[in-house]
Protein backbone atom coordinates (compact mmCIF):
# COMPACT_ATOMS: atom_id res chain seq x y z
CA UNK A 1 0.00 0.00 0.00
CA UNK A 2 1.20 3.15 -0.88
CA UNK A 3 0.03 5.65 1.51
CA UNK A 4 -2.33 8.51 0.56
CA UNK A 5 -0.33 9.98 -2.71
CA UNK A 6 -0.89 9.40 -6.23
CA UNK A 7 1.18 6.35 -7.19
CA UNK A 8 1.58 5.74 -11.17
CA UNK A 9 4.33 3.07 -10.92
CA UNK A 10 2.29 -0.29 -10.74
CA UNK A 11 0.09 -1.76 -13.52
CA UNK A 12 -2.32 -1.81 -11.07
CA UNK A 13 -2.20 1.65 -10.58
CA UNK A 14 -1.96 2.54 -14.46
CA UNK A 15 -5.70 0.24 -14.87
CA UNK A 16 -7.69 1.83 -12.44
CA UNK A 17 -7.15 3.54 -8.66
CA UNK A 18 -8.30 2.23 -5.56
CA UNK A 19 -9.70 6.18 -4.24
CA UNK A 20 -13.02 5.93 -5.30
CA UNK A 21 -13.93 2.56 -3.71
CA UNK A 22 -12.04 3.43 -0.78
CA UNK A 23 -14.54 6.40 -0.58
CA UNK A 24 -17.42 4.41 -0.92
CA UNK A 25 -16.19 2.51 1.73
CA UNK A 26 -15.34 4.75 3.86
CA UNK A 27 -18.05 6.99 3.65
CA UNK A 28 -20.75 3.88 4.55
CA UNK A 29 -18.84 3.61 7.45
CA UNK A 30 -19.21 7.13 8.57
CA UNK A 31 -22.94 7.23 7.48
CA UNK A 32 -23.39 3.55 9.86
CA UNK A 33 -21.63 5.00 12.23
CA UNK A 34 -23.20 8.52 12.46
CA UNK A 35 -26.92 6.51 12.38
CA UNK A 36 -25.89 4.55 15.39
CA UNK A 37 -24.46 7.82 17.50
CA UNK A 38 -27.92 9.59 16.42
CA UNK A 39 -29.87 6.81 17.46
CA UNK A 40 -28.19 6.61 21.00
CA UNK A 41 -28.18 11.00 20.87
CA UNK A 42 -32.23 10.74 20.18
CA UNK A 43 -32.89 8.15 22.97
CA UNK A 44 -30.78 10.30 25.74
CA UNK A 45 -31.35 13.96 24.72
CA UNK A 46 -35.19 15.40 24.39
CA UNK A 47 -33.82 18.19 22.64
CA UNK A 48 -32.08 15.73 19.97
CA UNK A 49 -35.42 13.47 19.73
CA UNK A 50 -37.40 16.61 19.16
CA UNK A 51 -35.14 17.89 16.64
CA UNK A 52 -35.32 14.06 15.10
CA UNK A 53 -38.95 14.37 14.50
CA UNK A 54 -39.23 15.01 10.95
CA UNK A 55 -42.34 12.86 10.32
CA UNK A 56 -44.35 12.58 13.37
CA UNK A 57 -45.96 8.75 12.73
CA UNK A 58 -42.47 8.08 12.41
CA UNK A 59 -41.12 9.93 15.15
CA UNK A 60 -37.65 10.29 16.01
CA UNK A 61 -36.76 7.64 13.58
CA UNK A 62 -37.49 9.21 10.42
CA UNK A 63 -34.77 12.34 11.51
CA UNK A 64 -31.98 9.78 12.61
CA UNK A 65 -32.16 7.84 9.61
CA UNK A 66 -32.42 10.74 7.06
CA UNK A 67 -29.74 12.87 8.90
CA UNK A 68 -27.59 10.02 8.80
CA UNK A 69 -28.35 9.22 4.81
CA UNK A 70 -27.12 12.78 4.17
CA UNK A 71 -23.95 12.68 6.38
CA UNK A 72 -23.45 8.99 4.21
CA UNK A 73 -23.61 11.04 1.24
CA UNK A 74 -21.99 14.60 1.82
CA UNK A 75 -18.45 12.35 3.14
CA UNK A 76 -19.05 9.98 -0.29
CA UNK A 77 -19.35 13.16 -2.57
CA UNK A 78 -16.36 14.98 -0.29
CA UNK A 79 -14.08 11.89 0.30
CA UNK A 80 -14.76 10.76 -4.22
CA UNK A 81 -13.74 14.36 -5.05
CA UNK A 82 -10.36 14.03 -2.94
CA UNK A 83 -9.39 10.30 -4.00
CA UNK A 84 -10.94 10.09 -7.09
CA UNK A 85 -7.70 10.20 -9.31
CA UNK A 86 -5.17 8.16 -6.22
CA UNK A 87 -4.51 5.38 -4.49
CA UNK A 88 -5.03 5.52 -1.31
CA UNK A 89 -4.05 2.97 2.04
CA UNK A 90 -7.05 0.64 1.41
CA UNK A 91 -5.91 -1.71 4.02
CA UNK A 92 -6.15 0.83 6.70
CA UNK A 93 -8.74 2.82 5.45
CA UNK A 94 -10.66 -0.75 5.08
CA UNK A 95 -9.90 -1.87 9.10
CA UNK A 96 -11.21 1.52 9.77
CA UNK A 97 -14.29 1.31 8.01
CA UNK A 98 -14.62 -2.18 9.36
CA UNK A 99 -14.44 -0.88 12.80
CA UNK A 100 -16.80 1.59 12.38
CA UNK A 101 -19.72 -0.74 11.14
CA UNK A 102 -19.21 -3.55 13.68
CA UNK A 103 -19.70 -0.50 16.46
CA UNK A 104 -22.79 0.92 14.97
CA UNK A 105 -23.97 -2.68 14.77
CA UNK A 106 -23.04 -3.08 19.14
CA UNK A 107 -23.88 0.52 19.56
CA UNK A 108 -27.85 0.39 18.17
CA UNK A 109 -27.75 -2.63 20.27
CA UNK A 110 -30.17 -1.05 23.53
CA UNK A 111 -28.52 -2.94 26.44
CA UNK A 112 -24.89 -1.15 25.14
CA UNK A 113 -26.91 2.04 23.88
CA UNK A 114 -28.15 2.06 27.23
CA UNK A 115 -24.63 2.30 28.93
CA UNK A 116 -24.72 5.98 27.69
CA UNK B 1 -58.96 -16.57 2.90
CA UNK B 2 -58.91 -12.98 3.73
CA UNK B 3 -55.93 -10.50 4.85
CA UNK B 4 -55.54 -7.04 5.59
CA UNK B 5 -53.94 -4.48 3.84
CA UNK B 6 -51.64 -3.90 6.93
CA UNK B 7 -51.17 -7.50 6.69
CA UNK B 8 -50.61 -7.53 3.38
CA UNK B 9 -48.03 -4.88 3.70
CA UNK B 10 -46.22 -6.39 6.59
CA UNK B 11 -46.06 -9.68 3.92
CA UNK B 12 -44.32 -7.59 1.56
CA UNK B 13 -42.07 -5.78 3.87
CA UNK B 14 -41.07 -9.22 5.61
CA UNK B 15 -41.36 -12.16 3.21
CA UNK B 16 -40.74 -9.98 0.36
CA UNK B 17 -38.47 -7.35 0.48
CA UNK B 18 -36.38 -8.87 3.75
CA UNK B 19 -36.44 -12.50 2.92
CA UNK B 20 -35.51 -12.12 -1.29
CA UNK B 21 -32.15 -9.60 0.56
CA UNK B 22 -31.07 -12.71 2.92
CA UNK B 23 -31.73 -15.60 0.28
CA UNK B 24 -29.44 -12.89 -1.77
CA UNK B 25 -26.88 -12.53 0.35
CA UNK B 26 -25.16 -15.62 -0.35
CA UNK B 27 -24.78 -15.67 -3.87
CA UNK B 28 -23.45 -12.37 -3.50
CA UNK B 29 -20.68 -13.25 -1.31
CA UNK B 30 -20.37 -16.63 -2.83
CA UNK B 31 -19.37 -15.03 -6.24
CA UNK B 32 -17.27 -11.87 -4.98
CA UNK B 33 -15.26 -14.47 -2.92
CA UNK B 34 -14.79 -17.10 -5.68
CA UNK B 35 -14.53 -15.12 -9.14
CA UNK B 36 -12.86 -11.94 -8.16
CA UNK B 37 -9.85 -13.61 -5.63
CA UNK B 38 -6.60 -12.26 -7.14
CA UNK B 39 -5.64 -15.82 -7.33
CA UNK B 40 -8.39 -16.82 -9.43
CA UNK B 41 -6.31 -17.20 -12.68
CA UNK B 42 -9.27 -17.57 -15.09
CA UNK B 43 -10.77 -14.58 -17.18
CA UNK B 44 -14.08 -12.88 -16.10
CA UNK B 45 -16.41 -12.53 -19.62
CA UNK B 46 -18.83 -9.39 -19.38
CA UNK B 47 -22.00 -11.32 -18.93
CA UNK B 48 -20.44 -12.73 -15.79
CA UNK B 49 -19.43 -8.97 -14.77
CA UNK B 50 -22.73 -7.78 -16.14
CA UNK B 51 -24.39 -10.62 -13.87
CA UNK B 52 -23.10 -9.60 -10.71
CA UNK B 53 -23.86 -5.66 -11.39
CA UNK B 54 -27.06 -6.54 -11.66
CA UNK B 55 -27.59 -8.52 -8.86
CA UNK B 56 -25.91 -6.33 -6.43
CA UNK B 57 -28.09 -3.30 -7.68
CA UNK B 58 -31.33 -5.69 -7.06
CA UNK B 59 -30.54 -6.22 -3.52
CA UNK B 60 -29.95 -2.36 -3.08
CA UNK B 61 -33.42 -2.04 -4.19
CA UNK B 62 -34.64 -4.96 -2.19
CA UNK B 63 -32.86 -3.69 1.05
CA UNK B 64 -34.39 0.16 0.31
CA UNK B 65 -37.68 -0.99 -0.05
CA UNK B 66 -37.46 -3.04 2.76
CA UNK B 67 -36.37 -0.18 5.09
CA UNK B 68 -38.45 2.55 3.77
CA UNK B 69 -41.99 0.42 4.04
CA UNK B 70 -41.02 -0.77 7.40
CA UNK B 71 -39.88 2.94 8.67
CA UNK B 72 -42.24 4.84 6.70
CA UNK B 73 -45.41 2.54 6.09
CA UNK B 74 -45.73 -0.47 8.72
CA UNK B 75 -44.05 1.52 12.17
CA UNK B 76 -46.05 4.50 12.09
CA UNK B 77 -49.00 1.24 12.68
CA UNK B 78 -46.80 -0.41 15.06
CA UNK B 79 -46.32 2.61 17.50
CA UNK B 80 -49.70 4.09 16.87
CA UNK B 81 -50.74 5.49 19.92
CA UNK B 82 -54.33 4.20 21.44
CA UNK B 83 -57.11 6.48 22.82
CA UNK B 84 -57.49 7.20 26.41
CA UNK B 85 -59.25 4.31 28.09
CA UNK B 86 -58.38 1.56 25.57
CA UNK B 87 -59.12 -1.72 26.48
CA UNK B 88 -58.50 -3.76 23.56
CA UNK B 89 -54.51 -3.36 22.06
CA UNK B 90 -54.74 -5.71 19.60
CA UNK B 91 -54.50 -2.74 17.25
CA UNK B 92 -51.78 -1.51 18.88
CA UNK B 93 -48.55 -3.70 18.49
CA UNK B 94 -46.12 -1.74 20.21
CA UNK B 95 -48.31 -1.09 23.44
CA UNK B 96 -49.79 -4.63 23.60
CA UNK B 97 -46.16 -5.67 23.64
CA UNK B 98 -45.43 -3.30 26.79
CA UNK B 99 -48.28 -4.21 28.39
CA UNK B 100 -47.12 -6.98 29.28
CA UNK B 101 -43.88 -8.14 31.27
CA UNK B 102 -43.39 -11.23 29.08
CA UNK B 103 -43.78 -10.03 25.90
CA UNK B 104 -42.14 -6.04 26.44
CA UNK B 105 -38.62 -7.35 25.38
CA UNK B 106 -39.42 -7.72 22.14
CA UNK B 107 -40.54 -4.33 21.43
CA UNK B 108 -37.29 -2.94 23.93
CA UNK B 109 -34.59 -5.00 23.02
CA UNK B 110 -36.06 -6.41 19.45
CA UNK B 111 -37.83 -3.67 17.66
CA UNK B 112 -35.31 -0.41 19.34
CA UNK B 113 -32.39 -2.41 17.50
CA UNK B 114 -34.56 -3.66 14.63
CA UNK B 115 -35.50 -0.31 13.69
CA UNK B 116 -32.13 1.00 13.26
CA UNK B 117 -29.99 -1.92 12.54
CA UNK B 118 -31.49 -2.85 9.96
CA UNK B 119 -30.72 0.88 8.28
CA UNK B 120 -27.18 -0.51 8.16
CA UNK B 121 -28.31 -2.78 5.31
CA UNK B 122 -29.12 -0.03 2.56
CA UNK B 123 -25.98 1.53 3.05
CA UNK B 124 -23.81 -1.60 3.12
CA UNK B 125 -24.89 -3.29 0.20
CA UNK B 126 -25.12 0.20 -1.92
CA UNK B 127 -21.67 0.37 -1.63
CA UNK B 128 -20.57 -2.71 -2.53
CA UNK B 129 -23.07 -1.81 -5.39
CA UNK B 130 -20.88 0.96 -6.31
CA UNK B 131 -17.41 -0.44 -5.92
CA UNK B 132 -18.48 -3.40 -8.23
CA UNK B 133 -20.00 -0.87 -10.69
CA UNK B 134 -17.08 1.28 -10.94
CA UNK B 135 -14.34 -1.30 -10.83
CA UNK B 136 -15.91 -4.34 -12.14
CA UNK B 137 -13.54 -7.03 -13.47
CA UNK B 138 -10.48 -4.97 -11.64
CA UNK B 139 -11.78 -5.38 -7.73
CA UNK B 140 -9.44 -8.48 -8.81
CA UNK B 141 -6.35 -6.52 -8.53
CA UNK B 142 -7.66 -4.70 -5.69
CA UNK B 143 -7.88 -7.38 -2.91
CA UNK B 144 -8.17 -4.99 0.06
CA UNK B 145 -10.85 -3.62 -1.44
CA UNK B 146 -12.79 -6.77 -2.60
CA UNK B 147 -11.86 -8.01 1.21
CA UNK B 148 -13.34 -5.25 2.65
CA UNK B 149 -16.58 -5.49 0.35
CA UNK B 150 -16.59 -8.44 1.33
CA UNK B 151 -17.07 -8.19 5.14
CA UNK B 152 -19.67 -5.46 4.66
CA UNK B 153 -21.97 -7.75 2.53
CA UNK B 154 -21.52 -10.29 5.46
CA UNK B 155 -22.02 -7.55 8.05
CA UNK B 156 -25.21 -6.48 5.96
CA UNK B 157 -26.18 -9.97 6.14
CA UNK B 158 -25.86 -10.26 9.49
CA UNK B 159 -28.17 -7.05 10.07
CA UNK B 160 -30.63 -8.48 7.91
CA UNK B 161 -30.64 -11.31 9.51
CA UNK B 162 -31.14 -9.74 13.40
CA UNK B 163 -34.25 -7.76 11.40
CA UNK B 164 -35.70 -10.66 10.09
CA UNK B 165 -35.36 -12.37 12.98
CA UNK B 166 -37.28 -9.46 15.08
CA UNK B 167 -39.45 -8.84 12.31
CA UNK B 168 -41.02 -12.01 12.49
CA UNK B 169 -41.13 -12.47 16.33
CA UNK B 170 -42.50 -9.22 17.22
CA UNK B 171 -45.04 -10.62 13.99
CA UNK B 172 -45.77 -13.46 15.90
CA UNK B 173 -46.45 -11.63 19.35
CA UNK B 174 -48.22 -8.52 18.26
CA UNK B 175 -48.78 -8.68 15.03
CA UNK B 176 -49.25 -5.29 12.97
CA UNK B 177 -53.16 -6.04 11.79
CA UNK B 178 -55.97 -3.72 10.48
CA UNK B 179 -57.17 -1.42 7.80
CA UNK B 180 -59.65 -2.52 4.71
CA UNK B 181 -59.78 -6.92 4.55
CA UNK B 182 -59.16 -8.45 0.80
CA UNK B 183 -60.33 -11.95 -0.18
CA UNK B 184 -57.66 -13.33 -1.42
CA UNK B 185 -59.83 -16.78 -2.46
CA UNK B 186 -63.12 -18.52 -1.50
CA UNK B 187 -62.77 -21.48 0.81
CA UNK B 188 -64.77 -24.49 0.07
CA UNK B 189 -67.91 -24.71 2.25
CA UNK B 190 -68.10 -27.38 5.17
Amino acid sequence: MSGTSTDTSTPVARAMTNGSGAAAVLAAAVGSFSLAVLAIASDKLPAIKSLMNFYRPTGPLSGVTTTAILVWIAFWIALVRHWRNRNVAMGRIGTIALVLLVLSLLLTFPPIADLF
Amino acid sequence: MEITTRGLWTLMHGMGFGALYLLACSGALVEIWRRYAPTDLSPINEREEAFLRWYLLAMAVLAWFAVLTGTYIIYPWYRAVPPVGTVNLTGYPQRLLLSNPATSGWHSIGMEWKEHVAWLVPISITMAFAVFNHHRRNLRNHPELRATVLSFVAISFLAAGIAGFFGAMLNKHAPVGGGPTIRVMEGAPR
